[in-house]
């Protein structure tokens, strides 16, 4: 089943008199379960393409849907609203609230879709547990490395069980190991829940546990393939 | 919503230095207006409560012929058998004092010395006087049987290096028009804290003013004070005769109702300017917060957070503001106010004709003012957050997370 379609998408932005057409066309097709990977090079259209998967943006021309429903001409709260019951958001600055603890963080969309708290209280623990962060629950953001913040962000796009987790240069500013770590995490979840990730890297050991590689290029989609090895 | 404000109270932790500031403004402009209006009602209250007690009462009654800026001796201008009416309004249940009083220019001369004073001839027995013998500094008060002795004021005594048994003498006009003088002795000295009042009067028994200006068992006024002052339109008509004015407190002291009135509209344009400064500086602190938060903004809308919810975030920061300001205020201010209640602010003398102003201006806390001072304190500090949470609530998320990627 599609998790979210983008048809004939184009996206220009314009600054000034001048214009840059950012998406120039795109068809994309992501179904349930795929862990995906979109891969080219800075200014290629990945962060775009996420966005407008993401419904933080919307197409110049064509259509975005997810799960079936056509996001195009939904207005702000109407987006907001699919936002917070259908996707999660993993970014590559490590976008935590500097103010609220790891918990409250995996807690807030819990809040936010109106959760009630038993649920809640066992839905957070069950998500730092997923990402190993139980035991700094009750730490901020500048109490954690950035691996550790990074995978609270994964507990946070976890929390309301959505459909689809987009996820931006997830280990653009981890190192190595913690990289490794975050991508492992974001792997087992989406085998042990079925939970469909897409997510936007040119870092070559990330590509390596894509079940699929879709490659943009200047605003168009150039290759679309299985990964190696993978059904 | 609760979770707004734990979000907001830790949000204005970040920065507690500007935090502080910030409420500190909402703080120290809402204790200036505290002051401010405690200070213009004690003077006010003060004025009208001085004015009465000392020269208006609650009531005055005149002959039908009385005006206000002539001083007339004429029989037909006064009173005649000044007991029996007096007698008539200490009969009402409302009323707790009545008694005679007549008034006469002098002229008080002393060594080679003069001074225009007003005589006041009053029964030295009765309560109205209570306020001069509380006041008394020197010497003693009048005797009803005394023939030689005046009281003065202490403004009066300073000025003419006057003192308790010292000789002064007294010219008037009789209600004939012929002139008579006579020398008094100093009784006492006595002070009504209000400058210009303590200058310019001089008390002697009503039956000796009556004497020296020939106007025989004769009042100028009968001065009435009552239980309770709103009484006073209700005794007025009681009273009512074709034979006599009966002026009310509020007639005869409408420069002050009115000047009142003008402070009050003055007020309103100071609270505006001081709590405008306050807005901005409140508007300020959030704009910033704004602008330092964006990306943060955008996170909360990314998963899920509609405008209205960031809007509540800013305005529940606000509100924080808002509180720690009016809790501020009120301790300053509060502590203020208790200061200038118990020690005053010493303005000397400020005399406007008709109004007797204290050589100190005193503040007089009501619960009603600081109330309705923190309520505005509270909203203009939320309408001025208005404009901030507008501007967070209508960041698109795009945009708020601008340097996600590529």
């Amino acid at each position: 089943m599609e998790v979210t379609k983008v048809s004939n998408a184009t996206r220009t932005f314009k600054i000034g008199e001048v214009e840059t057409k950012a998406l120039r066309g795109v068809n994309l097709s992501i179904n349930d379960g795929e862990f995906t990977a979109l891969v080219g090079p800075s200014g290629s259209g990945k962060t775009t393409l996420l966005q407008l998967i993401g419904l933080l943006d919307k197409p110049t021309t064509g259509n975005v849907t997810i799960n079936g429903q056509d996001a195009t001409n939904l207005n702000r709260n109407q987006r907001a609203d699919l936002r917070k019951n259908a996707i999660g958001f993993v970014f590559q600055f490590f976008a935590l609230i500097p103010t609220l603890t790891a918990y409250e963080n995996v807690e807030m969309p819990l809040l936010l879709n109106g959760t009630k708290p038993a649920e809640r209280k066992k839905r957070v623990n069950e998500m730092l547990e997923a990402v190993g962060l139980s035991d700094r629950a009750h730490h901020r953001p500048d109490q954690l490395s950035g691996g550790q913040q990074q995978r609270v962000a994964v507990a946070r796009a976890l929390a309301t069980n959505p459909k689809l987790i987009l996820a931006d240069e997830p280990t653009a500013n981890l190192d190595t190991e913690n990289g490794k770590q975050v991508m492992e995490i974001m792997q087992r979840l989406n085998k042990e829940t079925g939970v469909t990730f897409v997510f936007a890297t040119h870092d070559p050991r990330v590509i390596g546990y894509a079940d699929r590689v879709v490659t943009l290029q200047d605003g168009v989609i150039t290759k679309d393939r299985k990964a190696n090895g993978k059904s | 919503m609760i979770q707004a404000f734990k979000l907001a109270f830790r949000n204005i932790g970040r920065n507690k230095t500007r935090s502080l500031l910030s409420a500190l403004a909402v703080g120290i402009g809402m204790a200036l207006l505290l002051l401010m209006v405690s200070v213009l009602e004690g003077e006010m209250t003060g004025a009208l409560q001085n004015t009465i007690r000392l020269q208006s009462g609650h009531l005055q009654v005149r002959p039908a012929s009385y005006e206000e800026n002539k001083i007339s001796l004429k029989w037909e201008d006064l009173i005649a058998n000044p007991e029996q009416i007096v007698g008539k309004i200490k009969s009402l249940p409302q009323v707790t004092v009545a008694t005679p009083r007549l008034s006469a220019s002098a002229i008080l001369t002393v060594s080679d010395e003069s001074k225009g004073v007003q005589i006041l001839g009053i029964e030295p027995d009765s309560a109205a006087n209570q306020p001069f013998r509380d006041g008394m500094l020197a010497g003693e008060f009048i005797k009803a049987d005394d023939r030689e002795g005046i009281l003065i004021g202490n403004t009066l005594a300073d000025k003419l290096k006057l003192h308790v048994n010292d000789k002064v003498n007294l010219l008037v006009t009789t209600s004939n028009g012929d002139v008579n003088e006579q020398l008094f002795t100093v009784r006492g000295i006595f002070t009504t804290r209000t400058p210009g009042y303590d200058e310019s009067t001089v008390f002697m028994p009503l039956t000796k003013a009556q004497a020296i200006t020939a106007t025989e068992n004769h009042a100028s006024t009968i001065f009435v004070l009552l239980k309770n002052s709103e009484d006073a339109d209700a005794v007025a008509k009681a009273l009512q005769s074709n034979n006599y004015k009966i002026l009310t407190w509020r007639e005869q002291n409408q420069f002050i109702v009115q000047f009142e009135d003008f402070a009050n509209a003055f007020f309103i344009i100071i609270y505006l300017i001081v709590l405008g400064i306050t807005a901005t500086v409140v508007t300020n602190t959030l704009v910033m917060a704004v602008f330092e938060r964006t990306r943060e903004i955008g996170i909360l809308a990314a998963i899920g957070m509609k405008g209205s919810g960031i809007m509540a975030q800013f305005l529940a920061e606000a509100a924080l503001l808002a509180t720690g300001g009016v809790i501020g205020g009120l301790i300053i201010g509060g502590a203020a106010v208790a200061y200038f209640t118990i020690y005053g602010i010493y303005i000397g003398d400020y005399g406007i004709t008709g109004v007797l102003f204290e050589d100190h201006i005193y503040a007089h806390f009501t619960w009603a003012n600081t109330i309705n001072l923190a309520i505005v304190t509270y909203i203009i500090t939320l309408i001025a957050s208005l404009y901030p949470a507008r501007l967070a609530a209508r960041l698109e998320p795009v945009e708020a997370l601008h340097g996600l990627g590529d």
